[in-house]
């Protein structure tokens, strides 16, 4: 009765009363405890709810293990946090529970989000649910594969560049990437403090903008959120809109030829709906890479200063190999001398993409693109690939390095490995509901040709 | 030979009094408090907890910008400053670095006429949080985490000192000002007043070989050098010195040491040096061979600080110590000692003000004739007649009590003077004989035994009433 049902359709359920929130928790447990175990998607499972007679409704959703979670372990994936036990609630799950939901469990992910596979969390990678030899992306990678395995109605990830987008195309869900300062990032384990930007991984459109309104807005314990007014988004995403969409050569350089069908296809179909596509020319995501790269370097550095063994049980011996390749980058990019050379040129390159940016969205409301260049990898290739995260990432960065908001969704499968592809939607800073609106649009439309569905079908009850 | 001139310039840290801390709601005021107790996510560094910084603070190192003359910057920020240290949580520390709040300017020391006596220019004031504190015990290192993430501003000055009296004036005065500004107690036992003075000493040399001339030209007399502004190319720091007598003795033992080792042809090493105040002497404690790279970069988790004109011109400095000093002394014609010592502290100066404005009206009570009544109250209360602690009105009955004429018990009092001049039969000869003096013995008598409830006036003019009767 539940499979493949939406967080918004569950909450319905309950409201009505046709199902108690007993039920529904106890169904998602069961199936965790049946798939997990090939997933390797959650770390911590949360049994500790005790239900009562008059308990309030609560709706289950899994949360990926960077977000500090009061009583629950918080690991980051990482063997530095092993038995961390957070004394405090992070503002995106407090808001969560506050409007009812249900921890369900903390999802693996790249170690302290670094990577684009999930392969270098310190617990082992997670599988793709659509082809166990294969990764489900990363770092929320944890996250993407409960949602598309439905082994939770909706996860929460975390983005800095792509690590939302990305594994949510190579899972076939849809993955929000909000505008940064749109969400607290408050009891986020920081991986790189100007680009993490929290967000929801979901079955449909409509859930995504339940949960955006629920996470988003000012928050008093994180500076760089902002007072704008929060909208409706659920209802927003229904309004009949026509968009000026923009599509660009450099996203295509060097995409997988299925992928670029499916793109093509789509604009095809939204013209047909009445959109006005458009080209446009955007700065090659190529000097995203490099500005991201030193950025997102010097700010792992300097937030993984604190784990130096006095803490948290752990020193510094268990870092990972990833994490001290990108601590000793970062200490080197910021060290005298080099200040200038590295972090300081790279923030005016990234005010230049900003500038791009916001020349082209005067003349377009949306830019459509695919996520990423190839679909899901298998396990263990990243290896080969130096810098791995950053090409699989390449065409997720633009927008993480100006902070525009962006979703991805999934269109279609590809006919060589049956595998999910993902096409992008960017909007304007702040612009949530035009993003989401066309991908509810798309939705109605074709059904994201039936990837969501499909892909649950292999995971029966 | 040649002559030795100092160079000294400070770094001064002051712990602003705010309620709560810099980056967090934690309480600010640990002082006392059971360790780790004024403690939360944020200022404990734990993953994930984010600073936000505290605006009473940042306008609180605007005033002390403007109270030391300093250009307020439009635009500031914050950045980490990295470095290992267990009382530091999350291995930075956030302060600021290129773009302090408040920089280029000046205060004035003054001589004990309170005339200007040098100009010390101010570099730069930056707002940076404390740290914990380490507590060494038989048993290993315990952290205290109560004073982590108190606001700290960093007042740092140009060298421009040459001498430790002028430090110790600049640091009173400095203290003077914080406190009556309101913005911290300055406290240099508490550890609320920290300072680190850097010390090097220049070599005037006429001729010959010298020690830090960069290029090979020798020059060749002591104008043409001392005319050279280049800074000796090593300074030592001195830190752990808690009263301004111990920054004297730091940097009169420092300057002693160094030109000792400069005489013998050496050059003293960088270095940071400790004090030890039983000894009076410096030791080392590390050597800075190089700078230490602490890999600023700006803080990405607080947006910039971008001050409007307006709100930097609705930040206002009270009436400062100086000039209330002058004012005290042209306005209200108090002398300059005492007007100094009222403006040393804002608190007395307040009290002396209310009483002196709510006194305007009474100044008939006070039987003072054509003194000057601001200058009585300020007797008064600099001489510690009447306590400060008492309500305004309690202090000013007091006055008008105190200079009431005394009301004699006459009978009482020709009882005693009859008494007085029996028992003193040659003092009253002695006056009969035309030694003037001798009255004022048997005066001094009638007082001793009227307990002062007479005056000397009256005294002496019923004695010499009752003798030539």
């Amino acid at each position: 009765m539940l499979l493949g049902k939406s967080l918004v359709s569950i909450f319905k359920l309950l409201n009505d009363k046709k199902i108690s929130s007993k039920e529904v928790i106890d169904y998602f447990l069961k199936r965790i405890e049946k798939y997990n175990q090939k997933l390797n998607a959650y770390l911590t499972v949360n049994k500790s709810y005790k239900f009562k007679k008059d308990d309030k409704l609560r709706v289950p959703i899994a949360i990926k293990d960077n977000f500090c979670t009061k009583n629950i372990k918080t690991t980051a994936s990482s063997k530095v946090l092993e038995n961390f036990i957070p004394p405090y609630e992070s503002t995106v799950t407090k808001r969560l529970l506050d409007a009812s939901f249900f921890i369900l469990g903390k999802t693996n992910l790249d170690a302290w989000a670094h990577g684009s596979s999930t392969e270098t969390s310190d617990f082992g990678p997670t599988k793709n649910p659509w082809d166990l030899s294969r990764s489900p992306g990363g770092s929320s990678g944890g996250s993407a594969a409960v949602v598309s395995s439905y082994l939770a109605p909706a996860a929460i990830g975390s983005e800095t560049a792509g690590s939302i987008r990305q594994p949510s195309a190579w899972s076939g869900i849809i993955g929000l990437k909000p505008t940064y300062g749109r969400v607290s990032r408050y009891g986020l384990i920081a991986m790189a403090s100007s680009l993490d930007c929290p967000g929801p991984l979901t079955l449909t459109t409509e859930d995504a903008a339940f949960i955006l309104k629920i996470i988003a807005g000012k928050d008093k314990f994180d500076a760089t959120t902002v007072e704008f007014e929060v909208p409706d988004y659920f209802s927003k995403i229904k309004e009949k809109k026509k968009f000026i969409i923009g599509i660009t050569e450099e996203y295509l350089e060097g995409v997988d030829d299925e992928i670029k069908e499916a793109f093509y296809q789509l604009i095809k179909i939204l013209e047909k709906m009445g959109h006005q596509i458009k080209k446009i020319k955007l700065l090659s995501p190529k000097y995203a890479i490099s500005v991201y790269t030193v950025i997102q370097r010097a700010e792992v550095s300097s937030n993984l200063a604190r784990y130096d063994g006095l803490r948290y049980g752990n020193d510094r011996t268990f870092f990972g190999s990833e994490a001290k390749r990108r601590i000793m980058l970062g200490a080197y990019v910021l060290s005298y001398g080099y200040y200038d050379a590295y972090y300081k040129k790279a923030q005016k390159v990234r005010t230049l993409i900003i500038e791009d940016f916001k020349k082209v969205f005067k003349e377009v409301d949306l830019i459509l693109a695919p996520t990423t260049p190839i679909p899901a990898l298998k396990l263990g290739e990243f290896e080969k690939y130096p810098f791995f995260g950053e090409i699989m990432d390449i065409l997720a960065e633009p927008a993480a390095i100006s902070g525009i908001c962006a979703i991805s969704f999934p269109f279609g499968l590809t006919k060589k490995n049956n595998l999910p592809i993902g096409l992008q939607l960017m909007g304007r800073w702040f612009e949530e509901e035009n993003i989401l609106n066309l991908t509810y649009q798309i939705e109605k439309e074709t059904d994201f040709l039936g990837v969501i569905k499909n892909g649950i079908k292999n995971y029966p009850d | 030979m040649g002559s030795y001139q100092p160079i000294i310039g400070l770094e001064i840290h002051v712990e602003l009094k705010t309620s709560s801390k810099m980056f967090c709601q934690c309480f600010a005021d640990y002082f006392g408090k059971e360790p780790n107790t004024q403690v939360c996510p944020v200022c404990l560094g734990m993953p994930g907890a984010l600073p936000v910084p505290n605006k009473k603070a940042i306008e609180w190192t605007i005033l002390i910008g403007k109270a030391l003359n300093c250009k307020i910057n439009r635009f500031s920020k914050f950045d980490r400053k990295h470095y290992f240290y267990p009382d530091l949580p999350k291995g930075y520390q956030i302060s600021q670095y290129d773009e302090p709040i408040a920089q280029n300017g000046k205060f004035e020391i003054r001589d004990s006429k309170f005339e200007i006596k040098k100009t010390i220019r101010i570099r730069r004031i930056h707002l940076e949080e404390d740290t914990g504190k380490l507590i060494h015990s038989k048993n290993g290192t315990l952290i205290d985490f109560n004073r982590a993430g108190v606001p700290l501003i960093e007042i740092v000055t140009e060298p421009d000192f040459d001498n430790s009296d002028d430090v110790k004036r600049f640091l009173e005065e400095l203290q003077v000002l914080i406190r009556y500004l309101g913005i911290s107690d300055a406290d240099m036992e508490k550890g609320t007043m920290r300072m680190e003075p850097n010390i090097s000493v220049r070599e005037i040399r006429s001729t010959k070989h010298e020690i830090r001339n960069k290029s090979d030209k020798k020059i060749q007399n002591t104008k043409l050098y001392s005319q050279n502004n280049d800074m000796p190319n090593y300074k030592v720091e001195v830190k752990n010195i808690n009263s301004f007598r111990f920054v004297k003795q730091a940097i009169d033992y420092e300057i002693k040491r160094q030109i000792e080792i400069l005489k013998s042809g050496k050059l003293p090493s960088q270095e940071t040096r400790g004090f030890d105040e039983k000894k009076g002497i410096t030791y080392p404690q590390r050597t800075k061979e190089e700078a230490s790279d602490y890999r600023y970069f700006p803080e990405p988790d607080i947006p910039p600080l971008v001050f409007a004109q307006d709100y930097i011109n609705s930040i206002k400095l009270p009436e400062l110590p100086s000039q209330k000093l002058n004012r005290y002394v042209s306005d209200f014609g108090i002398r300059f000692e005492d007007a100094f010592i009222l403006t040393r502290d804002r608190k007395m100066s307040e009290y002396f003000e209310a009483i002196i404005s709510k006194i305007k009206n009474q100044i008939a009570k006070l039987h003072i004739k054509n003194q000057n009544y601001k200058q009585i109250v300020a007797n008064f209360i600099i001489n510690k007649k009447i306590s400060t602690q008492l309500s305004i009105d309690e202090f000013i009955n007091k006055l008008i009590d105190n200079l009431k004429p005394k009301e004699v018990d006459r009978k009482l009092l020709i009882e005693v003077i009859d008494k007085v001049l029996k028992n003193n039969q040659k003092a009253v000869e002695d006056y009969k004989k035309g030694k003037t003096n001798a009255i004022m013995f048997l005066v001094g008598q009638v007082m001793k035994e009227m307990r002062g409830k007479a005056e000397a006036k009256m005294v002496r003019e019923e004695i010499e009433k009752i003798i030539n009767q």
